[in-house]
Parts: structure tokens; C-alpha cells; sequence
């Protein structure tokens, strides 16, 4: 019985790897998300022998959990918005670890709380599993408070309450994370190696719990909104990671083998999206960007803004025969993906030819303006990618940006002293025309200039972005 | 304890000198497995496509919920019944995770294979 388990366990890993390939290709990305699903019903369905030839199990209370968490995620995947998607896989992330987490605190519970021999957590159950489980602790704890707070910052609320976008930057916040930190390492220590007896053993892990969960908070409370796909795709590493830290507890090499493979393809991402701010992952965690913000906004420094209405742009675009849309964070806000498709339809059917610039860290997740547009039904082979399509840009008749910023903003190409200098941008402004969607002249995320609303060739429409769109595809059905 | 890894184990103590290696500890054998697993992550999730960046995340984290075997495994307990709610907590968390987020990311791909 042993040996089918453990078969069905290498089985599951296996396909969990296969799945994972399959879903970085388009072609197969479905399929390859289907064999994970299988993966993780072989690996319950083994996991349930398991306990039954262990003949040790209680039926209603497990039954009922699998029944109650799955309603919960099935109706939630089912009903949520494709504008919701972010703040979704931020809470997603942040039960993965909880429930990692807990299952840490309740192998604790079962083994030195409830069952203690007045020794330490070393000698009850060996210094491997002692350390891990503080580590199980710790890491899901982070994952789950951050994965909170990135959830309570994209929703905008939480349990009612406002939520600022804005990084909140605590008052000698390094020398707090540093010393949460050293605090978790000392708790844990001594959870493993030091306390003995049930109740200095339960204040001890609750200690460890309140670290790790303060420090969820404070790590990611001082990173601002469009800094978060760096951020959800970190948060996703440490739900892997956690995962893994409970297969190392109860010594299942599955559990660390999806964990490992979690925790890879959430580096992979963070990493791609790092590079495509050209900052390293240390400063978006540390470096509170943003946070100096609205000094260079405002008003002030433009002399050249030239606005512009839907009349206008709908003659421009009737006389266009190429045009480029990018879409930014503001696209997803005025929910304007429809609008956008609409408007694009139209000018397909006008002869234009029309395609779709995104940049990598457009938005609030990683491919957050893909799955926008892919619910409008804009054909995913006219999103191109920012070194895909920059080239195109010079023979461009009208850029339309959409409620994006710092990504178009120029002087990342030349200005040394411009805080974004080096981040690679899509090359709008070598458009013949360039027309500037945005509610106002206020500054990005950056908190930076933006000296494209400045040049001679961009044209500033003040608009709502779904509103803009909406007027234009009225005037350009009157021309 | 780590019966899948049998083979490897094996291999290593074929490898070493006939007396060392005869009790690696648990966690050293799950060490090779996580270092190797993240290394065979790193190489089969190679050039994601940016439209597949949200799918590929959100995916991955229903993989995460396999702590679910955990979650089982400590919900199974009658006694002690704290460690037996905690467990169940665990369990009902997972399979949102797990449920939820593999339907998603269905719902995603089916999104852009319409169109196709």
C-alpha cells in the first residue's frame, strides 16, 4: 500500500512538471493546466488511502472541508471579474500560505502541545523537523500577511476601510524589517532548540506567528501600487516556498517538489519584471519608490500642452492608416478594455491597420493588460510585446495611450538624473501623432515629469479612459 | 522516509565509501530534492509569452495548495481536537486555493483560446 502511495506521489510530481512546461507555451497552456488539476487529485486521492490504510481518519471533518473549500474557490474563480484578477491571485497566494502555515502550527500543536514529554522540539522530534517547522511558520506567515496587504491595496479597501495606493513608509522601517528578522531567527531558535514545557512552547510559536505575520505587513505596506506585479510574482515564489517548507514537516518529497517548482516559476517572473523597470529586486523592496512623489507633478513644468477632444481625434484617426493603442493601469481602472476593442474593430473595418503596445509592467500584475484584452476578444496576435513593437512606432500615424505613464515617459532614454533613466520604454513619442488619454497632468507612479505631454507631437486628451473612447467611436460613426 | 527518492538514495550510498551515507538525515535527502526540483523549475518555464504571465501565476499558485496533504494529514486527528480545527482551517484554505485557483486559470486560457 506504501509503495502505491509513493507511486502515485512521483506520479503526480512528474505530471506537476509536465503541466508547468505546458503552460508556458500558448499552444498547450490549457492542457498543461489540466494535468496540474489532475496532479493535485492524485496526490488527495493518495493522500486519503494513505490515512485509511493508516486506519485513522475522520471522514465528516475532512470531507466537510473539502466540500466547504472548494464551493469557496469554485464560486469565487467562477464570479470574479477579469478586472478583479489581480487582487485575486494576491488573496489566492495569501491562502496558500495560511494554509501552509497552519498546517505547521497544527503539526506543533498535535506533537509538543497536546502530546509533550516536557522536552524540546529537538529531542521530541529531531532538529530537522523542529527547524523546519519554525521555518513552515515563518515563510507562511509572511506569505499570507503580505499577500493581505497587496490584496488590500489593489482592491483599494479592505473590510471597508480605505486603502491607500501609495507606498506607507514607516518611520526607521529598516531598522523594524532588520529587527523582526533577527526576532524571527532568535523565536525560532529557541522553539526548536530552547523551550520546553506545553505552555512556554505555545507562547513561544505564538510569538514566532506575530513576527512573521508583523512582517508580511511591513514588507510589503511600504511597496506602492505599480510596483505590485514585482510584488504578486514575489508573494507567488513564497506561497512555493512555504509549501515546500511543509513537505520538508511531514516529510513528503511532493509537497517540496511542487513547493520548489512554485517557488522557481515565481522567481522567473519577478525577475522578468524587475528587468523591465531595469531595477534590481532589492530596490523595489527596499527603495520605497514613489514615495517622494507629487513634487515634480502637477501642473507646473509643462508649457507646450496642447488639449485635445473627441472631434479631433476621430478626424485624426479617420485620416490614420496605422495605429497603435497603449493601454496602461488607467485602462483597467475605466474598465475600457471593450471600449478599446470596439474602437479598434472599427478602424480594422476603415482599412487601418491596428495593434496593441504592452509594456511588461503595464498594470498591476503581471500580464495584467493581456488578460484585459483578451476578455474584450482582442485576438492575442496583436498584443505585441515592448521590443517587438518599437520599431513600429516611426512609421506609426497615432499612438493612443491609455491611461499610461511612466512607461512612455521619454526621458528614461536620455535624462541621467531622471529617476526612471535606464527603464526601457515603449518608444511612443517617434510616433507621427501621439494623443494622450488621462483624467489629468498629475504624475505617475514615479512621481516624475512626464516630458512627452510636453512634445510637439502629443496631443492631451482629459478624459476618463472609457469615456474618451466611447465619444470617439460616436464621432468617428458621424464622419 | 522519502521512498521515491530510494533510487537516488541508493546512488549515493553506491557512490560513497561503503560505511558513510548509511543514515543521511531526512532533511539532507529533502535538500537534494528541493535544490533539484527548483533547478528543473527554473528550466522547464523557459521564455513564458507575456499573455501567458497572469495564467502561468495564477496556476502555479493552485500548485502551491499541495500543502493540502499536509492539511489532510492534520485534520485526520480526532484527538487532540485544537491541532484537528487547525487542520481543518488548513484544508478548507487549500482547496480554495487549489480549486479556485486551477478554474481561473481554465477560465483564463479558455479566454485566449477562442480566439484562435
Amino acid at each position: 500500500m506504501q509503495t502505491l502511495i509513493h507511486v502515485l506521489y512521483m506520479l503526480a510530481s512528474v505530471l506537476f512538471i509536465f503541466g508547468l512546461k505546458r503552460m508556458s507555451k500558448i499552444k498547450t497552456s490549457a492542457q498543461g493546466n489540466g494535468m496540474a488539476a489532475l496532479a493535485m487529485l492524485i496526490a488527495i486521492a493518495a493522500t486519503l488511502m494513505d490515512l485509511v490504510s493508516q486506519g485513522k481518519i475522520e471522514w465528516p471533518f475532512i470531507i466537510a472541508g473539502i466540500v466547504v473549500g472548494s464551493a469557496i474557490g469554485a464560486w469565487y474563480a467562477l464570479t470574479v471579474q477579469m478586472t478583479q484578477m489581480p487582487q485575486m491571485v494576491g488573496l489566492f497566494n495569501g491562502f496558500g500560505g495560511l494554509s501552509s502555515f497552519l498546517v505547521g502550527f497544527s503539526f506543533f500543536w498535535e506533537n509538543m502541545i497536546a502530546h509533550h514529554g516536557g522536552e524540546t522540539t529537538a529531542v521530541a522530534l529531531g532538529a530537522d523537523q523542529a527547524v523546519t517547522i519554525a521555518l513552515s511558520i515563518f515563510v507562511g506567515g509572511i506569505t499570507f500577511s503580505g499577500s493581505l496587504v497587496a490584496y488590500a491595496k489593489l482592491e483599494g479597501s479592505i473590510l471597508g476601510k480605505k486603502v491607500p495606493d501609495q507606498p506607507v513608509l514607516l518611520p526607521g522601517r529598516h531598522v523594524l524589517n532588520v529587527a523582526l528578522f533577527l526576532g524571527a531567527i532568535l523565536v525560532g531558535w529557541a522553539l526548536a532548540f530552547l523551550v520546553q514545557g506545553s505552555f512556554v512552547h505555545f507562547l513561544t510559536i505564538l510569538v514566532l506567528s506575530v513576527i512573521a505575520l508583523a512582517m508580511g505587513i511591513t514588507l510589503v505596506i511600504a511597496i506602492g501600487g505599480a510596483d505590485m506585479p514585482v510584488v504578486i510574482s514575489l508573494l507567488n515564489s513564497y506561497s512555493g516556498i512555504a509549501a515546500s517548507m511543509t513537505g520538508f514537516v511531514i516529510q513528503n518529497n511532493l509537497l517540496i517538489i511542487s513547493g520548489a517548482l512554485v517557488g522557481s516559476a515565481g522567481l522567473i517572473l519577478t525577475n522578468i519584471m524587475c528587468k523591465a523597470m531595469n531595477r534590481s529586486l532589492a530596490n523595489v523592496i527596499f527603495g520605497g519608490f514613489g514615495a517622494v512623489a507629487a513634487t515634480g507633478g502637477g501642473k507646473e513644468g509643462y508649457t507646450n500642452v496642447k488639449s485635445t477632444g473627441p472631434e479631433e481625434l476621430a478626424m485624426i484617426l479617420d485620416a490614420a492608416t496605422k495605429v497603435i493603442f497603449v493601454p496602461g493601469y488607467g485602462l483597467a481602472v475605466a474598465q475600457a478594455q471593450h471600449a478599446c476593442r470596439e474602437l479598434g474593430d472599427m478602424l480594422e473595418k476603415k482599412g487601418v491597420e491596428v495593434s496593441y503596445a504592452i509594456h511588461p509592467v503595464a498594470g498591476r500584475m503581471p500580464g495584467h493588460m493581456n488578460v484585459l484584452l483578451a476578455e474584450a476578444n482582442v485576438p492575442y496576435d496583436k498584443l505585441f510585446e515592448m521590443d517587438q513593437i518599437n520599431a513600429e512606432f516611426k512609421t506609426t500615424d497615432v499612438a493612443i495611450i491609455l491611461g499610461a505613464n511612466d512607461v512612455v515617459n521619454p526621458a528614461a532614454l536620455h535624462d541621467k538624473n531622471s529617476p526612471i533613466y535606464g527603464m526601457p520604454i515603449l518608444n511612443v513619442h517617434e510616433a507621427r501623432t501621439v494623443v494622450v488619454v488621462k483624467r489629468s497632468l498629475g504624475a505617475g507612479f514615479a512621481g516624475i515629469r512626464n516630458e512627452l505631454f510636453d512634445a510637439d507631437n502629443s496631443l492631451m486628451f482629459f478624459s476618463d479612459a472609457k469615456k474618451a473612447l466611447t465619444d470617439v467611436i460616436e464621432e468617428l460613426k458621424a464622419v | 522516509m522519502f521512498p521515491n527518492l530510494l533510487l537516488v538514495h541508493q546512488a549515493v550510498l553506491a557512490a560513497g565509501p561503503t560505511d558513510a551515507g548509511a543514515d543521511i538525515p531526512p532533511i539532507l535527502i529533502g535538500l537534494y530534492v528541493f535544490v533539484l526540483a527548483t533547478f528543473v523549475g527554473f528550466e522547464v518555464i523557459t521564455k513564458v509569452p507575456p499573455t501567458l504571465h497572469t495564467p502561468l501565476m495564477s496556476g502555479a499558485n493552485a500548485i502551491s495548495g499541495i500543502t493540502i496533504v499536509g492539511a489532510l494529514f492534520c485534520a485526520r486527528f480526532f484527538e487532540p481536537a485544537v491541532a484537528n480545527v487547525i487542520g481543518f482551517c488548513a484544508v478548507v484554505f487549500a482547496m480554495i486555493n487549489v480549486v479556485g485557483g486551477f478554474l481561473v486559470t481554465n477560465r483564463m486560457l479558455l479566454m485566449f483560446k477562442k480566439k484562435n
